[in-house]
Formats: structure tokens, C-alpha cells, sequence
């Protein structure tokens, strides 16, 4: 199985991602990541996906999803010509004595701290999951004391837009 | 109201309730829509339904919220399964309340999303109007199916303008109706060079209304044709090109065919399990061009070769025309050793039964006998079992749309109301539900509606005393253990049919010996002023033969039991 994004462009109309999710776990996908938000136009969302599934599947909720009546449009956005971000933000274990090595690491991974106690900092860190994983491994050894992620965000790289295209 | 006559509405089919009443009042001085007062909203949604499939036109039911809404589940999850244009309208709280577990509250946008083609709770009275022009124009395009519209109280009350036709918004559907004409190329190249071809006929051509284009394709190319249970009437039984329907009960012939072909052409069919059976040993030598309305159809269950997304009517006609011109220039292939090999198992396992060992009377006969004895022109449906089986099998259908059952969802209980919708469609014709004794207890209260409301439908039931299809896989697969089949409508008449019958305001009639038959179906077929039930008592251990058994390979099937026809002989 390989993982895949999918960028769904649905009408803003109630119950939408309740018919999105619902299709997917009635087929029997898993959903590894969703997020809604709206676009430059006012009536369309678009929902990032990110599901890990065989090929062959995948052309089956694809088609499935483009039968839903408020689905506009479906792009799947390959990694290497997509930009694909993630949002995470971490409550670590650090007291004087370790505050300055999680700084450090910090600091790697180009992340910010957002939020400072005498026992904890909150880091705000932005990136592929690839990166978000490599993070969170760094830190665990000074205790995650609650970690929240954000679904995954997609855009394809270029000039060229979806939603443009599916307005016409 | 005004939307529904607007759109060219003729009949809706419903009960009234609390929240459905604003809708109603203006029903009473409508005189362009009939509204049926069904006895349970579920014969409602059949009604529609069968209505649909006989007339080709947009079935209608309607119901209050909670659980008149509810009770349309069962009849929307058929239709969808079947691909049948329904609207149904449901009242619903008002909008303050919704939420709140309000009296006679139930999501039923919620509960029919998996179920229906597309639905819709309207919040606003002014979208009232697009909310049902969108729902009719939906259900009937693309590959059809129902639309639910769930409109709260308060907004069937609110005051309005209605302003007619209303703008469509539905950038998210565009259905393909023009095929491709590279793909249609591509498949007259396969059709023309094909040694074994089979045309395997789905439900979609006589949706698509396809059924003239088909039989030019035949014969222009000589293919032999199965049509499966959704599609029996495509294509006339009595041509000799036709194999008759494939599938776990379908014929010898037309298993096989599909068995061996080279080619199958796949047109409006959805590859079923029904029909396919274990699917990596279904039509193991054969190329595919699946050509249906749907996308997700294709290559769903089996890989397409080619595949042809479009509207079967334009499909059919661009391939004769393409056919037509790659013959031109291909050398012809001859399929008379083709024929010769599906003429020759054509005859040996011809469709028949046996008469029961005990002297009982033979369902099989009571079918084919309606189906001979009944005008050419008539419309049978049925319940889901054994009967419907027979049905398929013992009927000789000519004519598109004469025969109208629940395929996909395997409904039971589906007869006694679509049988009500299809008259109300067709009053002028003779309308045969062809029933069982256990579906006909499910659904048989609307037998009192079709009194009342002047709808002289005609229902056999073909009463063996028992759940006959569990009867018959316990016989087969479980030891001859009976669990929970017997119904008791031998042993102890209960109900008495006949009775039964009459207390609903239909004539009641009887036969349990073959003399009776001929006589009984005449009485039925000459009583127009009400409905006709027939008890037509007949053996219990009859059983629907040919069979591929769940699970294992079309080339197991049985001729009858015991008798396996030799696939892997060589051709």
C-alpha cells in the first residue's frame, strides 16, 4: 500500500464532510489525514486527504467521490510536485536543566517555541510528516506531555491552479 | 405543491403526518397530481418505484417525519441498488427544533446518505422550488437513483414567491452521456475479431431506453445475448439469439456462453456476484469492453479492457455504426462453430422442471401458465425467493419493461406495492405480481389501498407454506435441517389467503390441483373491478434449478441436482 494525497474541491454546503468520511470508511479506507478550509471562492471548500491504499482501490473511492453531488473536483497531488505541509504543536518536559538542549533541537527543526513555563515550552512546528516525525523522536527522550496535529495540507507547485479550472 | 406540478408530477404516493401537513393541504385542490394514500410508507416507496420502472418517468412517495421518514429506508436502499429515479419528500421539525430529539425527529439526511443517489434538508422556503427540480433532474440522469428531500415545517409554512423554472446549481454533476469515440472504435475492432463474443445485457438498456438499438447490434453481428434478471424484456426471449439470463439461476447456455466467450461485451451491466459467481474463475479466457453510464462501474469488479463511459442508447448506436466500418475493411470470422457449441448445449440443458413426487402441484407450471394465459402486453413484478426465480425463468418476456423486480437489494415484500405503483403507471394494462407466501405477508396491507383507490391489480401467490429459498438451501447446504422456514400457511391455513383476500377488497381465488390452474387464471384475468389474489397452493420441496452455488465458480453449475454439466471438455 502507498500513501496518497487527495485534493477534494466540494460545495460549502452542510453535512459535506459527513458524506466524504462516510464514504470512505463504508468502502473500507482508512483516512490517515483530512483537512477542511475554505478557497479564494466563497461556495467552494477543499478538503486535503491523505489515505494509504493500493492503486486500484484508490480509482475506486476516487470515482466513488466524484459521484458525490457536492464533489466538484479530485487531484490527487504527487510529493514531488506538490508542496505538503503540516502543522504540529508539542508540550514538552523542559525544566532548567534541559530547556537549552530542546532549545537546540528547536532551533534544527527551524520550529518555534509559542509558549513558556518553569516545567514545559510548547513548540509550534510546521513541515512534511517526515520532518514532524524526525522532530517528535528528538524530543520524546525529555517527555511529550501532549502533542495535537493538524490534518495535512496540500498545493500543487507551478503556476497552475485546481480551483480555477473547476470554477469555469 | 406548485414545484411538483411544476416538474410534471402525476402521482405521489404517501401518508400525511405532523410535519408533512403544510405540504398537504394544498395537495386537496391539486388537480394535476394524484395523490395515493398508501397503509405503510414503505408500500409508498415501492409504489414508487415500480411506478418508475414501468413508465420510465420519475417515481414520487412522500411521508411526515420521524418514523413515516424511516419507514422509506428499505424502499430507497431497493432503488438505489437498482438504480430506479425516485424522489422522495419527507417532513421534518422545525428548524428550531431539529437537534433537540424533538417528537418524531430522526435525521433522515443522515440516515439515507449511504443509501441514496443524493439529499437534501431545505432551509430556506424560497429554495424549495430548485430543491425539487434539482432532486427530479438528478434521479433521472446519469445512472438514475433516488433523492431524498427533507424540508422542516416551519418551512413548508413560511410565505414565498414561487418563480418557475428555478436555476440549477450543481457544479459537481455533469454526467457523461456522449461515449468516446476512440473507445467505441476500439471495441468494434474487438467486436469484429471476436471467435466466442457475448453480449451481456444489464438493467442500463432499458433504462437508456436501448432495447431497438440492441437488437439491430445482434443481429447486425449475430452475437448471442444474455440478459441478466434487471434486463429480461431487452431483449425478446423468443429470438433465437438470445441464451436467456446467466447467472447463479440462470440458464445452462447462457453460463456457459459467458464460460467460454472470447469477448464479452458488457452493456448497462454491473457485474454482479449473482452473475458472476466466484469471480477469478468467471469468463477466465475472455477481453472485456464494459460500457455503462456510471464510471465507477467499470473495472469495479472485473478489469475492462475497453472501457466506454456514456448513455447505452448513444453507445449501441455508435458501435453499429463503427462496426459497421471496421467490417470493412476486417476479414469476417465465422461463428457458426460458436453457435453450433451454444446450440448444442442449448439443447441438452433446456430450462424446465419436474413434477413434485408427491402429487403436489408444480409452481413452476402455475408461472409459466400465467405468463401464457395473460395478455402479450402484460407487466409482471414479484417479491425475492424462489418464485422470483420462476419468474425470471418461466415467464417469456418480449417487450421492454414488463418485468419489474428487486435485483439488488433482494427485497422481499417488494410485490404487492410496486404492483400498485406499476398499475397507477399503466392503468390500461394487466399488472401480475407474482408472489411468494412469505413476501406476501410483509407488504400485503396495501391490497386495501388498491381497493379503494381503483388499482385492479392481479397477485399470485405462490404459497409452498414456507420461506422457499432458505427451504431450499437447507436442503442442499444444511443437512435437510429446517430451521425456522415453515410458515405455517399449510398446516394451518393461517392466514387464509383467500379470505385474507376478501377482507382487503380484492376477489379471492384458489386452485391447489393443474386442473384448477387454466380455470383459476382465467376467473383472475377477467375481474377488473378490484383486485385478484390467488392462493395457488403448490409443493413445498420444489426447488430453482439450474444453480451455481455461493461461492464457487460459474463452471460448477448444476443442471439439476447432481447433474454437472462437462465444462472442461474441450471446443
Amino acid at each position: 500500500m502507498t500513501r496518497h494525497t487527495l485534493s477534494v474541491l466540494v460545495e460549502d454546503k452542510p453535512g459535506v464532510l459527513a458524506r466524504v468520511a462516510g464514504l470512505f470508511s463504508r468502502r473500507g479506507f482508512n483516512i490517515e489525514s483530512l483537512a477542511v478550509g475554505r478557497t479564494e471562492y466563497p461556495d467552494i471548500s477543499r478538503m486535503t486527504i491523505v489515505v494509504s491504499v493500493d492503486e486500484l482501490p484508490l480509482e475506486q473511492v476516487t470515482k466513488q467521490l466524484n459521484k458525490l453531488i457536492n464533489v466538484i473536483k479530485i487531484v490527487e497531488l504527487e510529493p514531488t510536485a506538490s508542496v505538503q505541509r503540516q502543522l504540529v504543536l508539542i508540550k514538552v518536559r523542559a525544566d532548567a536543566t534541559v530547556r537549552s538542549q530542546v532549545l537546540e533541537t528547536v532551533q534544527l527543526f527551524r520550529a518555534k517555541v509559542v509558549d513558556v513555563s518553569p516545567e514545559a515550552v510548547t513548540i509550534e512546528a510546521t513541515g512534511t510528516s517526515e520532518k514532524l516525525d524526525a522532530l517528535l523522536r528528538m524530543l520524546e527522550p525529555y517527555g511529550l506531555r501532549e502533542i495535537v496535529q493538524s490534518g495535512m495540507v496540500a498545493i500543487g507547485r507551478g503556476a497552475r491552479s485546481i480551483t480555477a479550472t473547476a470554477v469555469r | 405543491m406548485r414545484s411538483l406540478e411544476a416538474v410534471g408530477c402525476e402521482v405521489v404516493f404517501g401518508i400525511p403526518g405532523g410535519t408533512i401537513l403544510p405540504a398537504y393541504d394544498p395537495l386537496l385542490d391539486s388537480t394535476k397530481v394524484r395523490h395515493i394514500l398508501v397503509r405503510h410508507e414503505q408500500g409508498a416507496g415501492h409504489a414508487a418505484t415500480g411506478y418508475a420502472q414501468a413508465t420510465g418517468k420519475v417515481g414520487v412517495c412522500m411521508a411526515t417525519s420521524g418514523p413515516g421518514a424511516t419507514n422509506l429506508v428499505t424502499p430507497l436502499a431497493d432503488a438505489n441498488m437498482d438504480s430506479v429515479p425516485v424522489v422522495a419528500i419527507t417532513g421534518q421539525q422545525s428548524r428550531p427544533l431539529i437537534g433537540t430529539d424533538a417528537f418524531q425527529e430522526a435525521d433522515i439526511c443522515g440516515i439515507t446518505m449511504p443509501i441514496t443517489k443524493h439529499n437534501v434538508l431545505v432551509t430556506d422556503a424560497a429554495e424549495i422550488p430548485r430543491a425539487i427540480a434539482e432532486a427530479f433532474h438528478i434521479a433521472a440522469t446519469g445512472r438514475p437513483g433516488p433523492v431524498l428531500v427533507d424540508i422542516p415545517k416551519d418551512v413548508l409554512q413560511e410565505q414565498t414567491s414561487f418563480s418557475w423554472p428555478p436555476e440549477m446549481r450543481l457544479p459537481g454533476y455533469r454526467p457523461t452521456t456522449r461515449p468516446h469515440g476512440k473507445q467505441v472504435r476500439e471495441a468494434a475492432k474487438l467486436i469484429v475479431n471476436a471467435r466466442k463474443p457475448v453480449l451481456y445485457v444489464g438493467g442500463g438498456v432499458i433504462k437508456a431506453d436501448a432495447h431497438a438499438e440492441l437488437l439491430r447490434l445482434a443481429e447486425e453481428t449475430n452475437i448471442p445475448v444474455v440478459t441478466t434478471l434487471m434486463a429480461r424484456g431487452a431483449f425478446p426471449d423468443s429470438h433465437r439469439q438470445h441464451l436467456g439470463m446467466p447467472g447463479m439461476h440462470g440458464t445452462v447456455a447462457a453460463v456457459a456462453a459467458m464460460q467460454k466467450a472470447d469477448l464479452l461485451v458488457a452493456l448497462g451491466a454491473r457485474f454482479d456476484d449473482r452473475v458472476t459467481g466466484q469471480l477469478s474463475s468467471f469468463a477466465p479466457d475472455a477481453q472485456v469492453i464494459h460500457a455503462d453510464i456510471d464510471p465507477a462501474e467499470i473495472s469495479k469488479n472485473r478489469r475492462a479492457d475497453v472501457p466506454i463511459v456514456g448513455d447505452c442508447k448513444e453507445i449501441i448506436t455508435e458501435l453499429i455504426d463503427a462496426v459497421r466500418a471496421e467490417r470493412e475493411t476486417a476479414k469476417a470470422v465465422d461463428l457458426a462453430p460458436w453457435w453450433e457449441t451454444l446450440d448444442s448445449i442449448r439443447e441438452t440443458f433446456p430450462l424446465g422442471y419436474n413434477w413434485p413426487d408427491d402429487g403436489t402441484l408444480s409452481p413452476q407450471y402455475v408461472i409459466e401458465r400465467i405468463g401464457q394465459l395473460s395478455p402479450s402486453d402484460t407487466i409482471y413484478t414479484a417479491g425475492v425467493g424462489q418464485h422470483q426465480m420462476w419468474a425470471a425463468q418461466f415467464v417469456k418476456y418480449e417487450h421492454p419493461r414488463t418485468w419489474i423486480n428487486s435485483g439488488g437489494l433482494g427485497t422481499m415484500g417488494f410485490a404487492v406495492p410496486a404492483a400498485m405503483g406499476i398499475k397507477a403507471g399503466e392503468p390500461g394494462r394487466t399488472v401480475w405480481a407474482i408472489d411468494g407466501d412469505g413476501c406476501f405477508q410483509m407488504t400485503n396491507q396495501e391490497l386495501a389501498t388498491c381497493a379503494i383507490e381503483g388499482l385492479p391489480v392481479k397477485i399470485a401467490v405462490i404459497n409452498n407454506g414456507n420461506l422457499g429459498m432458505v427451504r431450499q438451501w437447507q436442503t442442499l447446504f444444511y443437512g435437510e435441517r429446517y430451521s425456522n422456514t415453515d410458515l405455517g400457511t399449510h398446516k394451518h391455513r393461517i392466514p387464509d389467503f383467500k379470505l385474507l383476500a376478501e377482507a382487503l377488497g380484492c376477489a379471492g381465488l384458489r386452485a391447489e390441483s393443474r386442473e384448477e390452474v387454466d380455470d383459476v387464471i382465467g376467473k383472475a384475468l377477467e375481474i377488473n373491478d378490484r383486485p385478484v389474489v390467488v392462493d395457488f397452493v403448490v409443493g413445498k420441496d420444489a426447488q430453482v434449478w439450474p444453480m451455481v452455488a455461493a461461492g464457487t465458480g460459474n463452471s460448477e453449475i448444476m443442471a439439476a441436482r447432481g447433474i454437472r454439466p462437462l465444462f472442461d471438455e474441450d471446443i
